[in-house]
């Protein structure tokens, strides 16, 4: 079909936003290098001021977890509830904490 | 004095007012998503650069008139923009070809407006000089990559340059409504922009494989008001069309 | 709606896959791309998240046809901003389907030869301002009644680009409303403009939902896969309650006699639209459908040498930074 055109590749980008938390992913574009990725990134995904600053990674170089591993990789965490701060009872009497 | 900065907030005004309508008119029809988007963020730009440039000039005028009946109410005589701006689109390149030179001679123009003895003036480059610098960031980008790119992208890029080059001469023009807004320290001795301009955009056509055209003739007439292009009446006609038809009316 | 009469695609699979897979999405799992799922779910999802993008990409064109025109610096910078988030959500729409293994160079080219559809909404031309309003109103509103729910469905990257969309939407019906009153507070010549626009534009957007449920033969596989979220007729009834009381503010006439309160049913009785005209006008021959495609085409035919050109210069740039290491 369009085997004798070239599409731009296909480019992840991730976005930080001003409060200072992480680069979060939101989204993908074509674009036909970095640069223009980084462009594009600033055209297509801050039109409402969400970001002050940009990464883009061409998604073929987007390393993944395969789903089969889902089981491996995440559910040994689900053992570790006392990780999360609701396992532990505090007395009301305690105050906030 | 009045008069003369009425005419020179005009100039500012119809320049992103006509530059910003022709850049809207790619809206749905870009060679991909990504440059629909961008363009029409350049357009958004250039319509709220309008909004304040023609507020102002409408104050100055003090004639109760407010942006829109200047924007809408005016004949093609009324419009002081430059001929470089009312060109047609033409191809993609075209367009980029001609935001390249505008967005050159903006930054540079905005800059020095940025130090204006007019402090609102002084504000509205203020806040339209980050636009202007991102402009020319990304048509920078697309005039070297389509100019180096292929043998087709090339030629046209070259087309645009040259057919276009005769009228970039006018942004450097000086007349007296220049002279007497330098004289005040509002705007800036443009004929002086010119040699910076020429540091910027020399280097881009090089990286871009394009040939600067030897000839240094200038239209001239838009800035003015003198003579403009035909193109612009037919521009007037379909955006001036509701607010004429139905004179009366708010929208 | 954006996506009309989605033929649920057969699914050949192994039934205990199909049964464990059921299962997940019965249990509010979210199937993400490279997870195993059955063949029909994936063809399906392409074509109705690439009608739906589309849609949007077409949609541009009535709209983008007012843009010029525009009566105010004002309205002419929100109309431009909406039909630009348009081809925003066309972007992200086109980047979800592309996740299950089609390009969107692919779909463009789909949609330019007939194989793929979109919305029968925007074959239809618009005359008059007012059609930005009644647009913004009629067609918007009932594009979110359909979105909002599509931001549980199952398959992750649709949802997450319908939860996008759908947070970048909420100004686009206020500002048709918004049009809609400033003429309907007019003059004489805007209120009869405005009303002509809802006379046009009501009937079909009732067709945007789709025929009727008894008609429809695919929606049941497509609702258990929860790529469908409601049925065409409660979203289309839904649209009715909605819009007949806004349009009572505006002091506009519904162009539907039989329209009326039912309180037995809690909800208005309407007349159903000529469903002849909706099947004529997927078949190719809406006012507008000609235009709309050559539209797209020669946009896609004028961009291919910048598309090019700025591949081509990539590849010699890497070529360069390679060949420096």
């Amino acid at each position: 079909m369009s085997d004798l055109k070239k599409e731009w590749p296909l480019w992840e980008v991730f976005i930080r936003g001003q409060h200072g938390m992480s680069h979060r992913h939101v989204g993908s574009l074509h674009a036909s290098d970095e640069e223009m990725a980084i462009l594009n990134a600033r055209d297509v995904y801050t039109r409402r001021n969400e970001g002050v600053s940009i990464w883009v990674v061409e998604a073929k170089h987007i390393g993944a977890s395969s789903p089969d591993q889902k089981g491996p990789l995440y559910e040994p965490s689900n053992s570790k509830v006392y990780r999360h701060p609701t396992f532990f009872d505090i007395p009301d009497d305690v105050g906030a904490m | 004095m009045s008069a003369a900065l009425f005419e020179y907030l005009l100039r500012l005004g119809d320049n992103t007012l006509v530059l910003g309508h022709r850049v809207s008119e790619w809206c749905g029809v870009a060679p991909a998503l990504e440059e629909d988007i961008a363009l029409a963020n350049t357009a958004l730009d250039f319509i709220g650069q309008t909004q304040m440039w023609l507020a102002y000039a409408a104050e100055v005028e003090d004639k109760g008139r407010d942006a829109d009946a200047l924007a809408f109410r005016r004949d093609v005589w009324d419009f002081r923009s430059l001929l470089l701006v009312e060109q047609t689109n033409g191809d993609f390149g075209k367009t980029l070809m001609r935001q390249f030179l505008f967005d050159a001679f903006n930054v540079l123009n905005l800059t020095a407006l940025v130090g204006s003895a007019d402090v609102r003036i002084a504000e509205i480059a203020a806040k339209s000089v980050k636009e202007a610098q991102y402009h020319l960031e990304r048509s920078r980008e697309t005039v070297i990559a389509l100019g180096d790119g292929t043998q087709e992208s090339n030629r046209r890029m070259q087309k645009a340059l040259d057919v276009l080059w005769p009228f970039a001469g006018e942004m450097f023009v000086v007349d007296a409504v220049d002279t007497e807004m330098q004289k005040a320290g509002i705007g800036p001795d443009l004929a002086a922009l010119r040699g910076e301009w020429v540091a910027i955009i020399q280097p881009v056509l090089t990286s871009a494989m394009l040939t600067l055209p030897e000839s240094d003739f200038a239209h001239k007439g838009g800035k003015t008001g003198v003579r403009h292009s035909e193109h612009l009446g037919h521009m007037l006609a379909t955006m001036q069309f509701l607010p004429r038809a139905y004179p009366d009316a708010q929208w | 709606m954006y996506a009309q009469m989605i033929k649920s695609e057969a699914t050949l699979d192994d039934p205990e896959k199909l049964a464990a897979f059921q299962a997940r999405i019965d249990a509010g799992d979210k199937i993400e791309p490279k997870e195993w799922m059955p063949e029909g779910y994936r063809k399906t999802l392409i074509r109705q998240i690439g009608q739906h993008a589309h849609s949007e990409i077409v949609g541009q064109l009535p709209e983008g046809n007012w843009i010029t025109r525009a009566p105010t610096l004002e309205r002419k910078a929100i109309l431009l901003a909406k039909v630009q988030d348009e081809a925003g959500h066309g972007l992200y729409l086109y980047c979800a389907a592309e996740t299950l293994g089609v390009t969107r160079d692919e779909m463009t080219e789909m949609l330019l030869d007939g194989r793929m559809k979109y919305s029968s909404i925007f074959n239809y031309p618009t005359l008059t301002w007012a059609d930005m309003g009644a647009v913004g109103w009629l067609v918007d509103g009932a594009a979110i009644m359909n979105q909002v729910p599509l931001q549980r469905t199952s398959f992750g990257p649709y949802s997450r680009a319908m939860v996008r969309i759908c947070k970048e939407e909420s100004f686009h019906q206020r500002q048709g409303f918004d049009i809609m009153m400033k003429m309907c507070k007019g003059t004489e010549a805007q209120k009869n403009m405005a009303q002509d626009a809802l006379n046009r534009m009501w009937f079909p957007s009732l067709m945007m939902f789709g025929p009727s449920d008894k008609d429809s033969t695919h929606s049941v596989q497509s609702m258990s896969w929860k790529i469908k979220m409601n049925t065409n007729d409660e979203l289309r009834q839904k649209f009715v309650d909605q819009t007949a009381p806004q349009a009572e503010y505006l002091g506009l006439k519904i162009p539907d006699e039989t329209l009326a309160w039912n309180e037995e049913k809690g909800g208005y009785d309407f007349a159903e639209p000529d469903w002849d005209e909706f099947f004529e006008v997927l078949q190719g021959n809406g006012p507008c459908n000609v235009e709309r495609i050559e539209a797209r085409q020669k946009a896609w035919d004028d961009g291919a040498w910048v598309r090019e050109g700025l591949m081509a210069h990539a590849e010699k740039r890497a070529a360069l930074k390679e060949a420096a290491q």
